[in-house]
């Protein structure tokens, strides 16, 4: 069930953005909580002022791997890490979308773009007591970048084929010289936690660093500067986290947050499960709901509120096999492959696809159809001119003839497509098993495609032998995934645009693009990467929109909406369409009312 | 006329039951797969005699449905269009049996689909499609009960009736095979089947893997029942006439273990009928679109659908009355066995 869930995330893989976490922390009493003093600088947030105390309880549905950033790659872990424990220089805000000062409070670009300036944050300190300076900043560069230590994060801080280069001024100055410009920016910074040099330094000389921060390592070892850190952790059942009494935010009364005293993640695997233990009032916040169990929720809501956040980054795609046919391909496999790489036969499938049936059916209205990787969640990279056609089975068919296909009658005197060997047109899609939104887009795709004379099997198989059939034997012929952006930047997903990558899913890890379209997407791909100006690189990133529409080597299905609940007790509950939907804020969430902290 | 008595009123009634399911495309209003992607979840419809305004009709007639304003799956009756329940109308295309095409269905309505018991989430007719789902599980069920009688009679008159090692060899083959945990087996064995599979060739697999498992039991029940027979005076006699094997077995041996078998199918039909189900309900069965009764209960994994839609539980329903009829059948032809009345029909060689 897990890996089910997890196939919406879409870089199972090390694609680029995996939000790097921050660590965990618990040192033993340290007394009262130290009030904020004139030397720190604390970062003020806006919003309602909240009480402090409770206990928020979520579900995760999955037990996390490992809590330590740097390996991090998992689904649940991130969502520990990025919720609760991380913090990192420069932070995107997930509401907004842009960038903000996190631990650092200011920063400067130089004018050739090559060379950032962050000034730190007085006052810092690890969730442990431990003061925070330039030389922490770059000793979590030097083990990021060293290539022993397989840090998730390391191929985002290559940039232009070099690593950046960290320099440091002062104890609050750093400076990041880059190889070539950056486009994304600042934004490189987000998710990249920093690590503790007190903690690490001596483990990581001695190259054990691996075994240093494991599950297994008690509380008083982690250290972080996330707004909560470890208090606890019982395999298998939970993971508890306390206030991390030396956060470095505050409200605008100027209280230091966060306001809870604890966050616990409950693992429960079975989204089924997490509704129950939800609707019975165990968990205080749930996400990733499927809109089935919205409904149920919102249908006997009373103590708590459903709410949907709107389009969220998760686009679902039909995909067909593209690779180069070798030697170990099954023949009928390399003769219908001859009619995926036929862009006509991808047009034809792709205008005979019922998206606001999948829309309405799967996703309950609670979603919105798709025509490129762009949802409606994300608002400032999307291509407004990239085409919305209607479902045309004319027009499929008018296709599918230019293309040399032609009809014939069939055994039950239903027409059925035949290609100019004569031989029936009919292929199988792959979807995960355990993803019952993915099923049920299949079959409607596969009645939808019935109407052309189109034979589909829907083959539904376990995740993991899944993605090994995607993009290690690339024995399939068609298959629906969806992936997640962990951000709107389009440089989150070069790993998929780029042929090079390892999720370019329908012809992963080419040498070479191998075709004419897939190289300029290579290039425009290179350059947005690189690029000066938001404007310019937005340009780019439409024609890589336009390039996808016209070639549908991912023919694009649907976006569902971030659905999310609360009790009605939580206060500053606001939803973001990013990842971590409900816990973005998780250091400004309280209760309003001493009651909404009793629990059965 | 006699009152039909005993097994044969059970088997009587079975008759009728799987002839409903053997002509489900008259029965079923609808095309099983075809999907009316406006009307998902609808409920039952109900059949009225009375309009809005009061007055009776002789003939049952339903109200079209259309979806409630900004709800997904809340319906409201539409009393501006009627549609009268119609009988032997002409509909989407079928095979009677399997085998005569034809158009015509026991009842139906023109204007707008009716949903008698509901439809699934694709907008499916619910009613079609247990019917139709009906046929692969049934089938599954009578093949798989045939397959596993014919190795089972096969390995345990082998066995019982040439003895010594073989049977020992036999025996402890079938030993192992009741040993062991079959649903596992079954799905380690679907899981070496090949990835994507036509609807027919999954429910010829499924039959063959259901078969194959099962053959233990009536292999050793059978294997009793020859051992005892071959030591009886007459076969002794016919042996010492000169009769030969295969001989003394058809003609004497064999009729006896009739009862066993007999009972053995009754009672083993609804346990193939369940592993199919079972297999379907995994998803390892037929793929979609086409139904079989496990398939359509494999929706009600999922929580929303199991407190929400109460109609997708029919489908557990339809197996009720069979496995009543199988389980009486095969009762009361324990009883009758008992009583000798068995024998006497079977030595007719009627059966």
């Amino acid at each position: 069930m897990s890996m089910a869930r997890l196939s919406t995330f879409g870089k199972w893989f090390s694609c680029g953005l995996l939000l790097a976490g921050a660590e965990i922390v618990s040192p033993p009493a340290f007394g009262n909580p130290p009030q904020a003093s004139s030397s720190e600088e604390l970062l003020t947030l806006p919003g309602e002022i909240g009480k402090q105390g409770g206990r928020i309880v979520v579900s995760l549905r999955a037990e996390p791997k490992t809590l330590n950033p740097l390996t991090a790659a998992d689904a649940p872990s991130r969502e520990v890490i990025l919720g609760a424990m991380q913090a990192d220089l420069i932070h995107i805000n997930r509401a907004t979308q842009l960038t903000e000062p996190a631990l650092a409070k200011s920063w400067k670009v130089s004018a050739d773009g090559l060379q950032y300036t962050l000034t730190l944050r007085k006052g810092l300190r690890f969730s442990d007591g431990e003061p925070v300076d330039a030389d922490d900043i770059l000793f979590t560069f030097r083990v990021c970048l060293d290539e022993k230590v397989h840090a998730t994060q390391r191929d985002l801080l290559i940039v232009g084929g070099k690593p950046i280069a960290v320099r440091k001024l002062d104890a609050q100055t750093v400076v990041f010289q880059l190889a070539k410009t950056y486009g994304a920016g600042e934004r490189l910074f987000d998710g990249l936690a920093i690590l503790p040099r007190h903690l690490l330094e001596k483990p990581y000389n001695d190259g054990k660093l691996a075994q240093s921060w494991t599950l297994a390592t008690p509380a008083s070892q982690w250290a972080g500067l996330g707004p909560f850190r470890l208090k606890e952790y019982v395999a298998g059942q939970k993971l508890v986290l306390e206030r991390n009494p030396y956060y470095w935010k505050q409200d605008a009364k100027g209280s230091r947050l966060p306001y809870l005293e604890e966050l616990v993640f409950l693992f429960v695997p079975n989204a089924d499960a997490q509704v129950l233990r939800f609707q019975s009032g165990e968990t205080d916040l749930i996400s990733r709901l499927g809109a089935e169990n919205f409904s149920v929720l919102s249908r006997q809501q009373s103590s708590y509120t459903m709410s949907d956040a709107g389009p969220g980054l998760e686009y679902n795609f039909l995909f067909f096999n593209l690779n180069e046919p070798g030697e170990k391909t099954p023949p009928d496999l390399a003769r219908k492959m001859k009619w995926f790489r036929e862009v006509k036969f991808r047009q034809a499938i792709s205008a005979a696809i019922d998206r606001e049936a999948i829309v309405r059916l799967v996703y309950q209205g609670r979603g919105a159809p798709l025509w490129g990787p762009v949802t409606p969640g994300n608002h400032r990279w999307g291509n407004a001119s990239i085409p919305h056609p209607q479902r045309s089975l004319d027009k499929a068919r008018a296709l599918l003839k230019e293309a040399g296909f032609t009809w014939i009658t069939g055994p039950n005197g239903e027409p059925a497509l035949v290609d100019s060997d004569a031989k029936s047109v009919e292929f199988s899609i792959l979807t995960s098993s355990t993803n019952a939104d993915r099923t049920k887009m299949a079959t409607l795709i596969q009645d939808d495609l019935k109407q052309l004379g189109v034979r589909v099997q829907i083959v539904p198989t376990e995740f993991r032998s899944l993605i090994d059939r995607v993009t290690q034997t690339r024995e399939y012929e068609a298959c629906i995934l969806g992936l997640v952006s962990f951000d709107a930047d389009p440089t989150a997903d070069s790993n998929v645009w780029l042929s090079s990558g390892g999720t370019h899913l329908w012809n992963p890890s080419q040498a070479h693009p191998a075709t004419a379209w897939e190289a300029e997407i290579d290039k425009l791909m290179e350059q947005q990467l690189a690029g000066p100006s938001y404007e310019q690189r937005k340009k780019w990133f439409d024609r890589v929109q336009e390039l996808l529409a016209e070639n549908q080597p991912m023919i694009f299905l649907a976006s569902p909406d971030i659905l999310v609940g609360a009790k009605n007790s939580i206060g500053n509950f606001h939803p973001a369409v990013l990842e971590p939907y409900v816990l973005w804020n998780a250091e400004q969430l309280y209760f309003k009312d001493a009651s909404g902290n009793v629990r059965p | 006329m006699i009152p039909p008595r005993g097994w044969k009123r059970w088997f009587v009634a079975l008759v009728v039951l799987h002839g409903i399911i053997g002509c489900a495309g008259f029965f079923a209003p609808y095309d099983p797969a075809e999907q009316d992607r406006e009307r998902p979840y609808v409920p039952p419809m109900r059949i009225h005699m009375m309009d809005i305004a009061g007055h009776f009709h002789f003939r049952p007639f339903f109200y079209a449905v259309q979806l409630r304003a900004g709800s997904f799956d809340q319906f409201e009756e539409r009393a501006d269009q009627v549609l009268p329940l119609q009988f032997l109308v002409s509909g989407a295309r079928y095979r009677l049996l399997g085998l005569v095409p034809s158009r015509l269905h026991f009842f139906g309505a023109s204007g707008s689909r009716i949903y008698l018991l509901g439809s699934d989430a694709y907008g499916r007719d619910q009613l079609s499609r247990i019917l139709l789902g009906g046929q692969i599980s049934l089938l599954a069920g009578l093949l798989g009960a045939g397959l596993t009688l014919f190795l089972g009679v096969l390995i345990g008159a082998a066995a019982g009736f040439y003895g010594g090692w073989r049977d020992g060899l036999l025996m402890r083959v079938a030993e192992l095979f009741v040993a062991l945990p079959w649903l596992y087996l079954l799905l380690a064995l679907r899981a070496f089947l090949p990835l994507s599979v036509s609807p027919l060739r999954a429910f010829f697999l499924i039959i063959v893997v259901v078969g194959a498992v099962g053959w233990a039991r009536p292999a050793r029940l059978v294997r009793g029942v020859v051992l005892s027979a071959k030591e009886r005076d007459y076969v002794r006699a016919a042996r010492g006439f000169g009769a030969k094997n295969n001989y003394l077995l058809q003609r004497h041996i064999l009729p006896q273990t009739a009862s066993v078998i007999l009972t053995q199918a009754a009672i083993l039909v609804p346990q193939f009928v369940l592993a199919e189900m079972t297999l379907s309900f995994l998803g390892l069965g037929v793929p979609e679109p086409v139904a079989s009764w496990g398939s359509l209960l494999a929706s009600l994994q999922q929580y929303s659908v199991l407190v929400s839609y109460w109609w997708m539980y029919m489908p557990a329903l339809a197996i009720v009355p069979f496995f009543l009829g199988y389980l009486g059948l095969a009762s009361a032809l324990q009883e009758d066995a008992g009583a000798g009345k068995i024998e006497k029909v079977t030595s007719g060689g009627r059966w």
